[in-house]
């Protein structure tokens, strides 16, 4: 037995395929986005869906765990808007503006569409359409990549956020994307956003994901120019496969700190690509995920530090009970020529029950020899010293273990500046926990 | 009598540790147990506030008439059990206000009391801290992370100050502290002092029994108590040791 593997597609590689087939004369965009969607198609053509043999995707099979593509999502109707409209509930007592994606097509008469010095917004469908060239230049070229996600999103992108903030511009109100499930039935989208944000400008960017039962693979390119600084959080609730990647550089004296927050979501894997293209650059990357009956969660990320003088601190923690998976892969790239580079990777997992499992596999890749560059990982249940140290106290069993989970969690949200979406997440973990058996 | 322990045995992983202990204290009594490394102290300690993987083979523990063998930690505490630990734990991520709060509502929940209003809470736990020169900063801090040996000593103390409970356990709270640290938590456990309050003090050695005098002393040696006297056995066994107890020189 020899056979080459990819002659035999499965039947999601077949529905991909047929459904690139099928729509890439109606998708957006002609010329250079036309070309772009051809090549990442050929990509995907070749190297079909990574499985476990692939080192990068190794412990989530996405041929195994994606048996099938549902339909590409039809444009929302009424009723489907009408379901969108409840979404990013999570943030409702924040001050945000609010743009609103039902099965990943923009809904403009649920967005705060405000004019606002400095900030330009459109939907990346309306932006291809009318032939954008700014728009059609930067797709792609953030941080390229031949991962068959991403490829997969170039192929079949069919709408999400195109947001320029112009260069000194400090957006005051978060920018909150809400990509919601809007239909009642299954079906798939493929959403890619397109923000850069120019030197010296500020903003805090929000994509909030509650995906229900749809397939999702989002893509977001972010561009974080010299100077600026950009708070980015990624919140995901998806009960269906989920796959997002972020494409990010990191301008000189940038400072980019990122949260991700991933709760009650059956299968997703948040890839994150980001490098540090200037120097003086900081970077705080982080996030929770919070994982119960047979979820799965897979954090990866790429971390290349391109330029002297950078620091970068990445810092995850998940907690997992029942049955659940968890996935840290975090690779540092230091280039040759990045001396002083400063990056502390550390991941934690907290294992409430026998049955979980945590894999976490860190890397560095160091070419430069002026660095300080550190990573740990640590899995392990909860401390019954501590815990009967609560006890000892009056403090009921569950009441202390909800105490050490929160402090567990606590110790990474903490981290975020934002007073109100710190406490929105904080409220968020303690209802999770409050669901706990 | 406030508790009773009577004929009690005790193992750790299959070692026995405690092997027929029996002791009284009475209430408002301050008796110290005094003894050799070994010869079970902490393990006492441990069994009264409940701790897990001891394995009580044999005997009771009564509160107030009430076998609290089959009590779990939290139980107790609501009865009004307290251990001062001697190796205080460090609970990196939850404030110490927060954990003196959680702790003191929690066990009035399980006494069916309701919770102390804010301003109440604040005022004790603004001056029992302050007379334990405890900073609120230290209290905003997460318990007992950072602090130095003394400062989780004092941390105890403020516990058991904010709980009030009607039997404490001091277990070797002397260790680690200089002699001007040992002053303050003796003065914090001496105001404590109360006829409706029973203390048991473990040490090993006579110094904190000269702040924190005794009503009794019981000596401990190979799981069980062998001597009972006044305060005045104390500084017997600080000139003479162990050695007449555990049959070894010393």
């Amino acid at each position: 037995m020899n056979a080459d593997v990819r002659t035999m597609k499965t039947p999601a590689e077949q529905a991909l395929s047929a459904a690139f087939a099928a729509t890439r004369d109606t998708l957006p965009g002609k010329g250079a986005v036309a070309a772009l969607r051809a090549d990442a198609f050929a990509t995907f053509e070749t190297r079909g869906l990574p499985h476990r043999r692939v080192e990068e995707w190794k412990y989530t099979d996405l041929r195994a765990l994606m048996r099938d593509l549902y339909p590409l999502a039809a444009p929302p109707d009424a009723a489907a808007k009408a379901r969108a409209k409840d979404a990013g509930k999570l943030l409702a007592g924040i001050d945000c503006r609010r743009l609103v994606f039902a099965d990943g097509a923009f809904v403009p008469e649920q967005s705060d569409l405000t004019p606002e010095q400095g900030l330009s917004i459109a939907s990346l469908a309306e932006a291809l359409a009318k032939g954008d060239a700014a728009t059609a230049a930067q797709l792609g070229k953030t941080f390229p990549t031949d991962d068959v996600a991403v490829a997969l999103n170039a192929a079949l992108m069919g709408d999400g956020a195109v947001i320029r903030i112009a260069a000194g511009a400090e957006i005051k109100r978060p920018i909150h994307l809400v990509f919601a499930a809007g239909a009642d039935k299954p079906s798939s989208s493929f959403i890619r956003s397109l923000i850069v944000v120019e030197k010296g400008a500020k903003a805090t960017i929000i994509e909030d994901h509650e995906s229900g039962a749809a397939q999702v693979n989002a893509a977001l390119e972010l561009v974080v120019g010299d100077e600026a600084q950009v708070d980015y959080f990624k919140l995901t609730q998806a009960r269906a496969l989920h796959v997002a990647s972020l494409l990010a550089t990191i301008g000189a004296k940038a400072q980019f700190r990122s949260f991700a927050f991933t709760r009650d979501s059956s299968v997703v894997r948040n890839q994150n690509f980001i490098r540090f293209t200037g120097e003086h650059a900081h970077g705080g990357i982080r996030g929770v995920s919070l994982l119960r009956g047979k979820e799965h969660v897979d954090t990866t990320l790429l971390i290349e530090h391109a330029a002297v003088h950078c620091e970068s601190r990445e810092q995850f923690r998940a907690v997992l009970d029942d049955e659940s998976h968890s996935v840290f892969q975090g690779k540092i790239v230091v280039a040759p020529h990045a001396q002083k580079t400063d990056a502390k990777m550390m991941t934690r997992a907290l294992l409430l029950s026998d049955e979980a499992e945590a894999d976490n596999k860190p890397e560095l890749e160091i070419f430069a020899d002026d660095v300080v560059c550190g990573h740990g990982a640590t899995a392990g249940a909860l401390d019954p010293g501590l815990k009967f140290y609560l006890m000892s106290r009056g403090i009921t069993d569950k009441e202390a273990e909800a105490l050490l989970i929160q402090a567990f969690i606590g110790e990474t949200v903490e981290e975020i500046a934002h007073e109100g979406i710190r406490a929105a997440l904080m409220d968020a973990a303690v209802a999770w926990l409050g669901a706990r058996k | 009598m406030l508790l009773e322990v009577k004929n009690l045995h005790v193992e750790v992983e299959g070692k026995k540790i405690l092997d027929g202990l029996t002791l009284s204290v009475e209430k408002g009594q301050v008796a110290a147990i005094m003894g050799p490394n070994g010869s079970g102290k902490s393990t006492l300690a441990y069994v009264l506030a409940g701790k897990p993987g001891y394995e009580v083979t044999e005997g009771e523990v009564l509160l107030d008439g009430e076998n609290i063998l089959e009590m779990g930690a939290d139980e107790r505490a609501a009865k009004g059990v307290f251990l001062a630990f001697q190796y205080p734990v460090e609970v990196p991520g939850v404030a110490t206000m927060t954990f003196l709060r959680t702790a003191l509502n929690a066990q009035r929940k399980t006494r069916g009391q309701g919770e102390l209003s804010t301003p109440e809470f604040m005022k004790l736990v603004r001056e029992t801290s302050a007379k334990l020169g405890i900073s609120q900063e230290m209290l905003r801090r997460a318990v007992n992370v950072g602090f130095s040996g003394g400062e989780k000593k004092r941390n105890e103390i403020l516990q058991m100050a904010v709980l009030q409970p009607r039997l404490a356990v001091l277990d070797e709270t002397d260790s680690g502290l200089d002699i001007d640290a040992l002053q303050i938590v003796a003065e914090g456990v001496n105001r404590l002092r109360s006829p409706e309050r029973s203390m048991i003090v473990i040490t090993h050695y006579q110094r904190l029994l000269n702040f924190i005098v005794p009503d009794v002393v019981h000596v401990l040696a190979k799981g069980k108590v062998v001597k009972s006297g006044g305060k005045e056995l104390a500084l017997e066994l600080e000139a003479k040791g162990y050695a007449q107890f555990t049959g070894e020189a010393a």
